[in-house]
């Protein structure tokens, strides 16, 4: 974790000299937060040693030899992979569905307002927890989508315990709980925008595709963008629901960064190599999350009036 | 017109199917005996019983092969312990951060707000790996204290920069007026600025109850089984072979039923909190 630096906007005149005040005020919270500095500090120092827990005599400094190690390792390529699928499909679809949902509801009626209230409850459900209803759902005994993919003619569909569904198995259940999260928040987008152009268009006659393609989509982008980031920075570091429905399997196809760091770290022991996963991780998620604040540093001025 | 109107009652009636079919079914799950669940084809038409939750509460799981003791209870029990003590600590450290944040204008407090919202998006392996090695030689590990102080990672930027935004809004004039009273600045913080902040504190302390009470890696790799909260407890539930469908079911139901209380109390503020302050709803 390093520290972001960025340029707030200008801020009314502070009163002259407040002296100590504002570090005695926020200094337990920088101690805590250095607390947790520490280790990941720590965590560095691990990606470059060989450091394994069952051969503590062999721990030492290799540097760099934990990434050449994983980068000519194919199984490693292929978390790689399976992250950015994972990523780019739940990203995808949720973006896709939460724009169709926001504009759904957009006009204020009592049967859409009820609507907007009850799809935050996937949203509240713990995802490792919600991965648990899917599997309840999805078992070949008694699950009722099981029943139903039966009566629908797929007779031997096996959800998350096969190969060739796991992925959507996981992507299906990422995308009950987090579609609401960007509906909601295109929603409350799509009730900020100015009023005036849409009215404009509408007295000239405009066709609605072109209004939603010229007009809605353009003012409505700085929230795509930060929803979407925001759930690119989440999906990349997905453990939760993948650990709870089938720890990575079968075989690896749902070895995602943080599942196969975890199985590296806690089944086979192997420290050094698992912090190394996790730096790459974090090189991304840091640059994610470099873009992110950006946009949302944007969109909080303009929703406290100072943009 | 009347084409247009039928096809958004469809597509509306297709979302709500879609996200509150789970919650339905396995709501429903949890009233139905094991005969029930495994009946095919499935019917929502049974006799509902109140044995799962019975089970439960009681902490003796009937299985297959016999009685199974699981106190589920305690793992309800410490997610609260946890989730509420994590909320009050962030209170107590990040009410006045953000104040300090959103009132003046110091040399590296904007490099220290936003190294603190910085570990909302950093992946939590990273420090759990070290920190669980720690732990162990500090006697940390296994403790409500050592968890606690962990879930600050996602307690205190939430409610850090959803209160800073608050206290942003307040205008600076009402202090001053009271400060010129000849008031001192503890008294001004607590007695104006906290109570005009009051909506948005308790709207993120809400939210970040129920994102600490979701939480899932921290306690798997921390805590064994005396302080494990309720979604680690659900996992080791489901994969004990035998128990009976229904007492998951009637598991995972408690679990969830804290959160979706509170959201839809502080379902206003949601917008605001999920997004960290940068819309509001």
């Amino acid at each position: 974790m390093a520290t972001i630096t960025a340029n707030t906007a200008p801020r009314t005149r502070r009163r002259a000299g407040p002296g100590l005040l504002p570090y005695l005020l926020s200094l337990p919270a920088l101690l805590v937060t250095i607390g947790i500095l520490i280790p990941f500090a720590t965590a560095v120092y691990y990606s470059l040693q060989r450091y394994n827990l069952a051969f503590p005599a062999g721990r030492r400094m290799i540097w760099l030899d934990n990434f050449v190690a994983l980068f000519s390792d194919g199984r490693f390529w292929g978390t790689i992979q399976v992250s950015l699928t994972y990523t780019v499909l739940t990203v995808g679809v949720q973006l896709l569905l939460g724009l169709g949902i926001a504009l759904l509801l957009v006009r204020r009626t009592l049967v859409n307002d009820l609507m907007s209230v009850l799809l935050i409850l996937p949203l509240m459900v713990a995802p490792a927890i919600a991965s648990l209803m899917w599997k309840l759902m999805t078992n070949p005994n008694f699950g009722i989508l099981s029943y139903f993919a039966n009566s629908l003619g797929f007779t031997d569909f096996r959800w998350a315990s096969d190969p060739s569904t796991a992925m959507f198995t996981v992507v299906l259940v990422d995308t009950w709980v987090y579609t609401p999260f960007i509906a909601i928040l295109l929603l409350a987008g799509l009730r900020a925008l100015p009023r005036q152009p849409f009215e404009a268009a509408e007295l000239d006659g405009v066709p609605r595709s072109f209004v939603f393609f010229r007009i809605t989509l353009p003012m409505l982008l700085p929230y795509i963008l930060t929803a979407s980031l925001f759930r690119m920075l989440d999906s990349i570091q997905q453990f939760d629901i993948v650990y709870a429905m089938t720890q990575g399997g079968p075989g690896d196809r749902l070895m995602l960064f943080q599942v196969r760091a975890y199985l590296e770290a806690f089944t086979f022991t192997n420290i050094g190599r698992s912090a190394a996963i996790l730096m790459v991780l974090w090189a991304i998620t840091f640059a994610l999350s470099n873009i992110f604040i950006k946009q949302w540093l944007r969109l909080r001025a303009r929703a406290h009036g100072r943009a | 017109m009347s084409f247009g109107r039928i096809l958004r009652g469809v597509l509306l009636a297709l979302v709500a199917l879609f996200f509150l079919f789970p919650l339905v079914w396995v709501a429903l799950m949890s009233f139905m005996t094991n005969a029930d669940i495994l009946r095919s084809p499935p019917s929502i038409v049974f006799t509902p019983t109140l044995e799962n939750y019975a089970a439960l509460i009681a902490g003796e799981l009937s299985t297959n092969v016999g009685a199974l003791k699981i106190d589920y209870m305690q793992n309800l029990l410490n997610s609260l312990i946890l989730s509420a003590c994590s909320v009050v600590l962030s209170l107590l450290l990040g009410v006045p951060a953000a104040y300090a944040f959103a009132r003046f204008k110091f040399r590296l407090g904007e490099n220290m707000a936003f190294t603190m919202l910085s570990f909302r998006f950093a992946p939590p392996l990273l420090v759990l790996l070290p920190l669980q090695l720690y732990f162990q030689d500090l006697g940390l590990s296994d403790t409500y204290v050592g968890l606690i102080w962990v879930y600050q990672l996602i307690t205190l930027p939430l409610i850090l920069w959803i209160v800073r935004g608050y206290f942003e809004d307040i205008s600076e004039d009402i202090e001053n007026a009271y400060r010129l009273d000849g008031h001192s600045w503890l008294r001004t913080f607590l007695k104006i600025a906290v109570p005009l902040a009051r909506p948005g504190i308790a709207a993120a302390a809400l939210l970040a109850f129920i994102f600490a009470w979701n939480n899932f890696i921290f306690a798997l790799i921390l805590g064994s089984s005396s302080i494990q909260p309720v979604t680690v407890g659900a996992l080791a539930f489901i994969t004990a072979s035998g128990i009976n469908y229904g007492q998951i079911a009637a598991a995972l139901v408690l679990s969830i039923l804290p959160t979706l209380a509170l959201a839809l109390y502080a379902q206003r503020y949601l917008v605001e909190g999920l997004s960290l302050g940068a819309v509001k709803g």
